[in-house]
């Protein structure tokens, strides 16, 4: 429903009663008997143009009209991970799960499920190993291997409107805090629920709060980090548009906490669905007197706003975005002294992420116990990855901590394409490092991925397979950090390319045994020094490749060689003459002209034109293109 | 007064003293090259860095902002202090070959060449960032700054050209660890307030 100014103070909640009123109304006057469709509306599906899904469906529906004897409603809601099989549409209460909808199909969809109850079963899931067709979400092994949290209401609720977050049961947590906790046990609660920080650094989220919090009075301020930078990471984007209420309630909830009555979203500008969704949630929340003066009549006073990033990385680390947010350069300071005494604008200040956040709302709806019965004894509760890369099934999930990579990779990922393994796995973005296929059992919590040399992060997680070159990987992600250091510090600004460019030696077949050595030694140097996590982590990627890959770093010095085939100045492409069926395709692929021959016999690659860019071997059906 | 040690010397600070400040009044010595007692310290070039243990814990950390506090035990020339400082050096004489003050320092600790390449044979300035902060600090004229980020950052006046907010104080030139600013200092000032009397402009 849209909130307008006139109406606002009709809306306004004034207690605990009146919110537990109003959802068990909303909830009542929803019809059990009504069939819904789901259609994603994430950022993935509406790239894959499900907008047009969504309008063919209401096209269908009111064509359908007459034969109709309930009509469905349609819901947009958030990302459902499932980006890959995207556009995603659901029909409810069956729960019937259509994937890679189009426009055409909606009058399908309307006929055969909505008019007759069949399913149209082009349109169903099928397991690519067992090649059984799935009927129903919970089948999937996408989904059945997860455990949703932060997720619950991702793909369930219309995150545009508050009053279907209501139903699902928002702000119940913020309404029990406000009417039933001291601050202090409010502290204590998120203490207790073991809760880390998801950002990356893994620091106890209670901890945290109570160095705030111990300053008495004054200016305080909390943080949403939602600078979300990694490489193929879209965890946090994905919950502001999918749940935005749920970062908006765990905000308040860590206002009341600490004592502070303003909090700041830092919001990369190029996340402009996720920036929509939370300016509409604030706005409702405002109207429904949850957020703003007196919230739910407890006489708590606390507002948020919106400050959009321009996308620097380092604007990620909370210092810089502090700095960021009171409209100077966007450059780390050191540490002491920490944000919780002097943070924005010199007053103590608690940062947090945003699925920080979203599980602060959870932890005080379902109880500290509940989340610390989750996940391993000293990381709690779940993790939502963004998993990417050379797997089945791209997207967004949520596991348990402690479930291993395994796990996560070749049964709800659904395996590597064309391979039993996976080569590696990238965690935790460019500060991360790279985890081998004999690590596959590793649990997946904080520490034991510290401990094998790379680390949680915010949660990008991306496979590789034995066609990804591990010193090229290393190489991408120093290229990443050369161009994201703020240059204030030295080892940073200096060190960082002077990694790469040891590197792209080494991509080149230069270099010798002695340099390995040295990068071991600089690399120390760097994480050292540097003034902030930026500098201090970006060695990791060269570190951890090597701690696992050496073989390969050596076969680029002494051979040579590119063992993955794809360092440019260590391959060369050629056709084999027994497989090449003198189809064209390659030759009209190619970009330079580089592959000549006659119509259906064998052709051959001019290695003096050859870019190795690989289109030919891209296009070729006979696997007759070998790189060497 | 907080007691610590500093190189296994029994040491005092005052509270509201930096490591920097204590090992100072002790005479101990730690190269700096961003830090000046004029202006706020700014914890960039990492040359201060000094080694903190705990236990069998240890860190580095910028001794010109880390405040001395009670029991620290401090050490100023380890072996993975000098580490940092060694490479810091060797960088930047491939950064800043023109810097005689560079070579000085780097030659202190050993290093004599760069094992990386050479881009500007005459450059100078290791964006420590003391000419502006002095100019915003202490002249109060912010007429320079740091501009761009990570490597492409340069010191300039706005929009990289000569600018009126320039009083030509020199202060910036003073400041200059590795005098750089010498060879920039026209490229940031307008024209000369006073007109000289034999009309050298």
């Amino acid at each position: 429903m849209q909130v307008t100014a006139k109406d606002s103070a009709d809306l306004r909640l004034g207690s605990l009663e009146e919110l537990e009123k109003l959802r068990s109304e909303l909830r009542a006057a929803e019809d059990p008997d009504q069939t819904k469709i789901i259609v994603c509306h994430g950022t993935g599906c509406m790239a894959n143009n499900s907008p047009a899904v969504t309008r063919a469906l209401r096209e269908a529906l009111a064509k359908a009209g007459q034969d109709i004897k309930v009509m469905p409603g349609i819901k947009t809601t958030g990302c459902h991970g499932f980006c890959s099989r995207g556009p995603l549409v659901i029909i409810k209460p069956m729960n019937i799960f259509y994937q890679q909808v189009k426009a055409d199909d909606a009058e399908d969809i309307v006929q055969k499920t909505i008019l007759n109850g069949e399913p149209v079963v082009r349109l169903l899931y099928v397991h690519p190993q067992t090649k059984e067709t799935i009927q129903t979400t919970e089948d999937i092994p996408f989904y059945s291997g997860q455990q949703r949290v932060v997720l619950q209401n991702i793909g369930q609720i219309d995150p545009t409107d508050i009053q279907d977050a209501l139903k699902a049961g928002a702000y119940a947590g913020l309404a029990k805090t406000l009417t039933t906790m001291k601050p202090s046990q409010v502290i204590e609660a998120v203490t207790k629920s073991g809760l880390r920080g998801r950002g990356g650094a893994g620091f106890p989220t209670g901890v945290k709060w109570s160095l705030a919090a111990k300053h008495k009075g004054g200016q305080k301020y909390v943080l949403c980090n939602a600078d979300e930078g990694d490489p193929g990471a879209f965890m946090d984007r994905s919950v502001m548009e999918g749940d935005p209420h749920a970062v908006v309630e765990g905000m308040i909830i860590g206002g009341y906490a600490i004592g502070a009555d303003t909090g700041y979203v830092y919001v990369r500008a190029e996340y402009p669905l996720a920036i929509r969704h939370l300016e509409k949630a604030l706005a409702d929340a405002r109207a429904y007197g949850l957020l703003g003066q007196n919230i739910l009549g407890s006489g708590f006073d606390f507002d948020i706003s919106i400050n959009r990033g321009a996308g620097a990385f380092v604007c990620g680390e909370e210092t810089a975005l502090m700095r960021s947010v009171e409209g100077k350069v966007g450059e780390p300071v050191p540490r002491p002294p920490y944000p919780s005494d002097k943070g924005l604008f010199g007053k103590p200040s608690v940062l947090n992420n945003v699925e920080t956040w979203a599980n602060v709302s959870r932890i005080l709806d379902k109880g500290a116990d509940w989340f610390a019965s989750l996940g391993t004894a000293k990381s709690k509760g779940t993790k939502v990855f963004a998993l990417v890369g050379k797997v089945n099934n791209v997207g967004l999930v949520e596991v348990p901590m402690g479930i291993s990579l395994r796990d996560i990779v070749m049964k709800i990922g659904g395996g590597v394409p064309g391979s039993d393994h996976f080569k590696a796995v990238q965690t935790g973005g460019p500060s991360g490092g790279c985890l081998p296929w004999k690590d596959a059992d590793l649990p997946v919590d904080f520490d034991s991925l510290i401990e094998a040399g790379s680390m949680m992060g915010s949660g990008g997680m991306i496979v590789m397979d034995d066609r990804d070159c591990m010193v090229d990987v290393a190489k991408y992600f120093l290229g990443f950090l050369e161009e994201e250091s703020c240059g204030k510090c030295l080892p940073c600004r200096l060190g960082v390319p002077r990694l790469r460019e040891t590197l792209t030696r080494f991509s080149k077949g230069e270099g010798t045994l002695q340099d390995i050595d040295d990068l071991y030694s600089m690399a120390e140097a760097i994480k050292a020094g540097s003034l902030c996590a930026l500098g201090g982590t970006a060695p990791n990627s060269v570190l951890s490749t090597l701690r696992y890959f050496r073989d390969e770093y050596e076969a680029h010095i002494l051979e040579h060689r590119c063992p993955a085939g794809v360092c440019k100045d260590l391959i060369t492409y050629s056709i084999d003459p027994e497989v090449c069926t003198g189809c064209r395709a390659c030759a009209r692929a190619c970009p330079q002209g580089a592959i000549s021959g006659e119509k259906k016999k064998p052709h051959a690659i001019d290695e003096s034109l050859c870019i190795r860019c690989g289109m030919c071997m891209e296009s070729c059906k006979f696997g007759a293109i070998q790189v060497s | 007064m907080l007691n610590l040690t500093i190189d296994g010397k029994k040491v005092e600070a005052q509270p509201g003293w930096t490591l920097l400040d204590t090992a100072r009044q002790y005479g101990i010595e730690i190269p700096t090259l961003c830090f000046h007692e004029a202006v706020e310290p700014f914890g960039a070039c990492r040359m201060c860095v000094v080694e903190l243990k705990q236990g069998d814990r240890s860190r580095l950390v910028a001794s010109c902002v880390y405040p001395a506090e009670e029991g620290l035990e401090v050490y100023t020339s380890s072996e993975k202090v000098n580490n940092v400082r060694r490479w810091i050096l060797e960088m930047l004489l491939s950064e800043c070959p023109a810097s005689k003050e560079i070579q000085a320092l780097a030659a202190e600790y050993g290093v004599t060449s760069t094992r990386f390449a050479v881009h500007n044979p005459d450059e100078q300035c290791i964006l420590c960032g003391l000419c502006s902060r002095v100019c915003a600090q202490v002249v109060k004229a912010s007429a320079i700054s740091t501009v761009g980020r990570g490597v492409h950052k340069q010191v300039g006046a706005p929009y990289l050209t000569p600018t009126d907010a320039c009083v030509a104080c020199g202060c910036c030139v003073t400041v200059c660890p590795t005098g750089a600013m010498r060879s920039r200092f026209d490229a940031v000032r307008g024209l000369p307030k006073v007109v000289l009397a034999h009309g050298a402009r």
